[in-house]
């Protein structure tokens, strides 16, 4: 294995044991130590790294103060790729309907902190059909450059061509950095492109830097419901490709002085082929906000007491423009669709204000909903975990409460 | 029909407590559970072999414990569990983790589908199902909430989406991942309990997948965790009281600057 306790360093203090996430390190005796000159009996207790559990995280090396811990991250793929052809930093430009989403303006703002720092361009990959008006806003947003690929049969997302497109681009131009969404299409799509292009991958960044001195890019992610951070690097491999989701970074403005370049390629035949076929897109009504774009999100729990209520929260959000969503237990009670739970089997939000009603606060509501910039949260129950993480609690009656807020925030938002 | 369905052992989340003296993760006694979105792709591929025939593996790479996530899933109903094992897998991301996977299907040769959950709850990544489809260059459906129709050679489903939902028809052999709303997951079966106890499960090392030592483990990663930190805890904030009307007013007072 890479990683080894040097046994003469370990005082067996537990630190390294505290810190590891994985539960991979033990404290144990050892025994040939015992007895030897100049070994005190408590010095005889080492750390004792468990190789199944351990993912070589590094989590232990850091928290060592005796150097005790060697991980050895010298990879066989040092030096294999010429990284210094790769240059400038892609924003992906996913589009529905023709229309650009709000999470490409979010990474354009932050494509274009990460090229001042690597003192380098940015661009937009956007693959659809009729898109002019789109091509102008991404310049407008912050691209210096647009590739467009346009094709009546690419007005829709499919996996493969999509695929194969963004594949044969990054090994035509090599970016050294290629952000996309964390949408569902976008997911799916960077996965399968970062297979073929061999290159690292990580998923809902939250933090976006560049190390100045190494020029690489720092990518910081929640793991574990948000429970612990890790800082993650790909030195060897190009581009470096993250995903990031809606609402975590805040969108560019448009300034209609900014000049760009557009520069159209095109693809036939067996690249835009798609052994998948799209028969139909349907939008459920019901939904008027998509969740993960809401700026707001008034959300009910069991506390709602039946689905009735929820017209309640309906109005609440449309006062404000928000969306609603639930508990999972107000959609395993039948009382809303599952499109619209948060939380660990749901969907993953951050909008800047998240009202939950009558929600308790499981961890995996929590792991959902947590990264919102003001929680407010009203519950009957004054123990209820959900306040642990409100920014603002309210304990009382929500029936009385709601409707109060919707009348308040009426008149100030004169509605 | 043959069903391979990937799962991943997690840690049970709720139990993951912070200490908060040392403000890191309790992982002490914290049990080991299947991946709670592989439970639906587990009951989506007993369903299509109930329905269709054929034989349904579950297979998982991890360390020996997982031997019993893959002995749940034979307790619910699939007929083979094969796991992944070796330290050589340490390290490994989703790029090698894809990477692995594929290998061992391919090993295993004939198969119309594989199921997957839509990502692991410890890792969140959604990366590893599309990465199995891309090292295997077959179709992929991603975030499945239901199968429409089975035909001999092909499959339409329903994908969901931020806005609602699309209607694939993909060629099989395909990839599919799936969505806690595709099913009800069953309870295991006392006869299936008992099976699973009694079953043999197939362990692989790298040697056995013929997987190339570069692109495993640690070695075959593009990614590197360079630091693990926690958080600073979300402390609980300011409680408001009074009236409903007298708390509307103050709560409204305190966020109105965030509205716009």
């Amino acid at each position: 294995m890479p990683i080894q306790i040097i046994v003469q360093k370990c005082t067996g203090c537990t630190l390294c044991v505290k810190v590891c996430p994985f539960d991979a390190i033990r404290i144990m005796d050892a025994p040939r130590l015992i007895g030897s000159a100049g070994v005190p009996p408590s010095a005889a207790k080492k750390a004792v790294i468990d190789f199944n559990k351990c993912t070589l995280c590094g989590a232990c090396v850091d928290a060592c103060k005796f150097k005790a811990v060697l991980l050895d991250k010298t990879t066989p793929a040092a030096g294999k790729i010429d990284i210094s052809g790769y240059k400038g930093v892609w924003v992906f430009a996913e589009q529905k309907k023709g229309k650009v989403q709000s999470v490409v303006y979010e990474l354009l703002g932050k494509a274009r902190d990460l090229a001042r720092d690597l003192s380098t361009d940015v661009s937009a990959v956007l693959i659809g059909d009729r898109l002019e008006e789109e091509i102008q806003e991404l310049i407008w947003r912050g691209a210096d450059k647009v590739y467009v690929v346009e094709k009546r049969e690419l007005a829709n997302f499919l996996d493969e061509p999509y695929t194969n497109i963004l594949v044969e681009l990054i090994k035509k131009y090599k970016p050294e950095v290629v952000l996309c969404g964390a949408t569902s299409l976008g997911r799916s799509l960077i996965s399968r492109v970062a297979i073929k292009i061999y290159c690292g991958l990580t998923a809902d960044c939250t933090g976006l830097d560049i190390d100045k001195e190494k020029k690489l890019l720092l990518q910081t992610r929640p793991a574990f419901g948000g429970n612990i951070m890790a800082t993650i690097i790909s030195p060897n491999y190009r581009p470096q490709m993250a995903t990031v989701r809606h609402k975590v970074f805040p969108e560019s403005t448009s300034d209609m002085k900014r000049k760009g370049k557009v520069i159209r390629e095109n693809f036939e035949g067996a690249a835009i082929q798609s052994r998948t076929k799209l028969l139909d897109i349907i939008d459920e009504i019901e939904s008027t906000v998509n969740l993960s774009e809401a700026d707001i999100i008034v959300s009910g729990g069991r506390g709602m007491g039946g689905p009735e209520n929820f017209k309640m929260l309906e109005v609440l959000a449309q006062v404000l423009g928000g969306a609603v969503g639930s508990s999972r237990a107000a959609v395993d009670s039948g009382w809303m669709p599952y499109s619209h739970q948060v939380g660990q089997t749901g969907r993953t939000v951050s909008p800047k204000i998240y009202i939950a009603c009558g929600i308790s606060g499981q961890i995996q509501h929590l792991v959902g909903m947590q990264s919102a910039k003001i929680i407010i949260a009203i519950n009957k129950d004054p123990d209820a975990p959900i306040f642990k993480v409100a920014t603002y609690g309210i304990v009382g009656d929500l029936f009385k409460i709601i409707p109060a807020l919707t009348k308040q925030f009426k008149e100030i938002l004169k509605k | 029909m043959n069903i391979i369905v990937c799962i991943k052992q997690v840690p049970e989340t709720t139990d993951v407590r912070i200490n908060p003296e040392t403000n890191t993760l309790i992982r002490e006694g914290v049990k080991s559970i299947i991946n709670p979105f592989d439970i639906y792709a587990i009951e989506e591929g007993v369903r299509l072999k109930e329905k269709f025939g054929g034989k349904a593996i579950v297979i998982t790479m991890g360390p020996p414990q997982a031997d019993a996530a893959l002995r749940e899933a034979i307790s619910m109903g699939i007929d083979e569990g094969i796991l992944i094992s070796d330290r050589a897998f340490a390290g490994s991301d989703t790029w090698a983790t894809s990477y692995t996977l594929a290998s061992a299907i391919k090993k295993i040769g004939v198969f119309d589908v594989i199921i997957c959950g839509k990502q692991a709850s410890d890792g969140d990544t959604a990366q590893v199902g599309p990465g199995i489809s891309a090292h295997l260059d077959i179709p992929q459906v991603t975030y499945v909430k239901k199968i429409e129709e089975v035909k001999e050679k092909s499959m339409r489903v329903e994908r969901m989406t931020e806005e609602g939902f699309e209607v694939l028809e993909t060629p099989l052999p395909a990839l599919l991942t799936v969505v806690k709303e595709i099913n009800q997951p069953r309870l295991p079966s006392l006869k299936g309990m008992m099976r699973a106890k009694q079953a043999k499960i197939t362990q692989w090392t790298a040697k056995d997948i013929e997987a190339e030592p570069n692109h495993i483990g640690l070695a075959g990663s593009p990614t590197q965790v360079v630091k693990i930190f926690t958080p600073p805890a979300r402390s609980g904030g300011q409680m408001l009281q009074g009236e409903p009307a007298e708390i509307a007013e103050k709560l409204v007072s305190l966020i109105k600057d965030a509205l716009h």
